[in-house]
């Protein structure tokens, strides 16, 4: 009997294998990403670690649709021409599916021709700038955040409501986080633009940001609005305070974590300062008892267990990763790249687990930019409290 | 002469090259065009597309070259000169229509300028001291390139995306094996007026200045001329380079053109054998591979895996490939002569 089956199994074998094969090709998901692992940029790095280990949890609940997700994620450095390089190894060599989540302005436009050439999807963009949202130049190409001059439209209106007769100061990073939010802060005030007493830029080299503090206070503004990264965020929050200036304080959502700069800079400094966000903060004391970030904890616990849970980056990796498995579920059994791009520009209040409660994910054919809602925030105490409705910053009228 | 100066001036920083060693031997020369040539009938198009960055690399390194094993001065800069050439190129295809092969020498020639008028004042500076004020245009250089001014050509930030050439008389060829093509001719003109050059009067009087610039002078080289010429000619190839890479890539923006650059570079010449021009390709194909390679090991330790392969390259090979070369070169002839 043994023997017999064991022909048995011998004889369907050769068969058996071939289906295996085509069948596996068929059972894979590749997806190509880019990363600075190396190089000036790397602490962003920490985004690709958390999609891998997403995509993990994903494979080991069983995959989507029964099929395995493979992630290829590569090191660019931050690098325009080495990005070139390795998104034509992925889609070339590795033959990816779709490029998802590759991170920075410069790499992404580096690749954004080539991929809407080769029409394969440039899917959630990790970047804010709103080339990254333009469905007639770039069908292939979506960006996930809300863009840098959505955000910048949000404090406009913010501002105009509460200080329609105030003077602002701006600080801002020369590249293209700080142009672009201000162009949005300066579209959102409209013919009320003048209220701009003074702009100042800064360089990320420069060692540190009391100076410019010291001329912004000097302008005689009442409101300044901070469009900074992390160190100059908490620098110019801690120099404020230190020149007993207190403004309308506005500060820009990419530095606003409690635990990378509101701690650093001091709690007692923070008091009244004011932002607006998309993600829930996971150092955030109040969405303990939130299930949506319950689920992000226990994700946490089990595939990445040594990660800093303040820094922003890993509730974004995290949101990033679950919104792009849902457009691959949606997207069933017809995995061409045209239907992947059809399923990503048809997302309809869509909520994955790191969003705040009544920001979704919104797409259609011509709406390339998945996340453009906000809600204000003032820090209080040890957290931030939302107030206010939400509020769209839509760059489309 | 202060005694600071005189230290300084004492060491020398390049070891001399005699002439003879700087280039291949005819028959070495012919195997490596004739490889370079069939590589790409039997590659992929993205595997032509990194060997045509390799020789990209490969012309901005020998233009170092030409600058620290011919005349013996140091660069950090090479980024700067090579970001000028690239954004020349870009905005001369993309703002005023010009064809992508014409730009080529307008870049060399814009960079051949700013490298002459940077060596004027570079002059005075020597050793470690030209090193820094050439780190200095390097770090400089990114910020220029976003300045408002410059805005309405540069882009500003957001660079400038540039539309790759088709092959031309309808050659049936992809635009990759186009471009490798291009960029081969382009590199071996180059190479071949390099070496000549270096073996001209030119080029025996910038070696006088790198092996001991008084006894040069007492000869009667006019030594800030041809300490200028070398930086100006050392800056237009890298232009040239530039240019091609602005194309390659078909996207410039201020952050491709870091210091990080101007360090690989200097990298790949040391790999490659300071003063030894061939060893350029070497040194390009060593700044292109080594870190996919590093990466494969580890990618949170990539940079790390990156410094030991260095390491022991400068360890085991302080000569760079020239050393491999010349070792090569040894056993052909001890075979010819037993045969």
């Amino acid at each position: 009997m043994l023997t017999l089956s064991a022909a048995a199994l011998t004889l369907a074998s050769p068969a058996l294998a071939e289906g295996v094969v085509s069948e596996r090709a068929d059972r894979v998901i590749r997806i190509g990403n880019l990363m600075p692992y190396s190089g000036p940029a790397s602490a962003y790095s920490i985004v690709g670690r958390i999609e891998q280990a997403y995509f993990k949890m994903i494979n080991d609940q069983g995959g989507i649709n029964g099929r395995r997700v493979e992630f290829i994620s590569y090191d660019d450095a931050y690098n325009p021409a080495k990005a070139v390089e390795q998104v034509r190894k992925l889609v070339e060599r590795d033959q990816v599916l779709l490029v998802f989540s590759a991170m920075g302005t410069p790499t992404n436009a580096a690749i954004q021709k080539y991929l809407n050439l080769k029409q394969v999807p440039q899917l959630f963009a990790a970047s804010g700038a709103t080339r990254f949202g333009d469905p007639q130049a770039f069908p292939w190409t979506m960006g996930w955040q809300p863009p840098y001059q959505s955000e910048g439209r949000v404090y406009a209106k913010f501002i105009l409501a509460t200080r329609p007769q105030g003077r602002i100061a701006v600080l801002y990073q020369n590249d293209d986080l700080g142009r672009d939010l201000l162009k949005g802060l300066k579209d959102g005030l409209g013919d009320k633009a003048a209220m701009i007493a003074l702009e100042e830029s800064y360089e990320v080299a420069e060692p540190s940001a009391d100076n410019h503090i010291a001329r912004l206070k000097a302008s005689g503004a009442d409101v300044f609005v901070s469009i900074t990264t992390p160190k100059f965020a908490a620098q110019s929050i801690k120099a404020a305070a230190a020149l007993d200036w207190h403004p309308l304080y506005v500060q820009a959502l990419v530095a606003a974590s409690i635990a990378a700069v509101l701690r650093p800079a001091g709690l007692d400094a923070s008091q009244g300062l004011v932002s607006a966000a998309y993600n829930k903060d996971a150092s955030d004391p109040q969405w303990r008892d939130d299930a949506g970030m319950q689920r992000f904890h226990a994700f946490l616990d089990g595939y990445a267990p040594d990660v800093d849970r303040g820094d922003n980056s890993v509730a974004y990796g995290y949101g990033a990763a679950q919104c792009l498995v849902e457009v691959l579920r949606r997207a069933g059994d017809d995995l061409s790249r045209a239907n992947i791009m059809k399923q990503a520009a048809s997302l309809q209040g869509y909520a994955p687990d790191t969003l705040l409660p009544g920001i979704t994910v919104n797409t259609a054919a011509d709406d390339f930019h998945p996340i453009e809602q906000l809600r204000m925030m003032r820090f209080s105490g040890d957290h931030w409290e939302l107030f206010g409705p939400v509020i769209d910053g839509k760059l489309r009228d | 002469m202060s005694a600071l100066q005189e230290v300084v001036n004492d060491t020398q920083p390049v070891e001399t090259t005699p002439k003879k060693y700087m280039a291949l031997g005819t028959t070495a020369s012919v195997v490596v065009v004739l490889l370079l040539c069939l590589a790409p009938l039997i590659a992929k198009n993205f595997v032509i597309f990194q060997m045509t960055m390799v020789l990209i690399y490969a012309i901005a390194v020998l233009a170092l070259n030409i600058l620290t094993g011919g005349s013996g001065q140091f660069s950090l800069g090479q980024s700067a000169f090579y970001a000028v050439g690239a954004y020349s190129s870009a905005i001369l295809m993309e703002n005023f229509g010009v064809n992508y092969a014409l730009t080529l020498p307008i870049s060399g020639a814009i960079c051949f300028l700013c490298g002459y008028l940077f060596g004027l004042p570079a002059l005075r500076l020597s050793g470690i001291y030209l090193a820094l004020a050439t780190f200095a245009l390097a770090t400089a250089m990114p910020q220029l390139l976003k300045l408002h001014y410059f805005e309405h050509w540069t882009g500003g930030v957001q660079g400038l995306v540039i539309t790759k050439p088709d092959a031309p008389f309808g050659l049936p060829m992809s635009q990759d094996m186009w471009l490798y093509y291009f960029v081969l001719v382009v590199s071996m003109v180059i190479y071949v007026a390099s070496v000549n050059l270096l073996k001209s009067r030119s080029g025996r009087a910038m070696m006088a200045i790198r092996d001991n610039e008084i006894a040069a002078s007492a000869m009667g080289v006019d030594v800030a001329r041809y300490k200028t010429l070398a930086f100006g000619v050392s800056a237009g190839i890298t232009g040239v380079a530039g240019g091609l890479g602005a194309i390659a890539v078909q996207f410039v923006a201020p952050d491709s053109y870091t210091i990080q650059l101007a360090i690989a570079l200097f990298l790949g010449m040391v790999v490659g054998g300071v003063g030894w021009l061939p060893g350029s390709i070497v040194g390009a194909a060593f700044i292109v591979f080594v870190p996919n390679i590093a990466e494969e090991f580890s990618k949170g330790l990539s940079g790390a895996v990156f410094g030991v392969i260095l390491v022991l390259i400068i360890f085991l090979l302080p000569h760079g490939s020239r050393q491999i070369a010349y070792t090569v070169q040894n056993w052909v002839h001890k075979l010819g002569r037993r045969g």
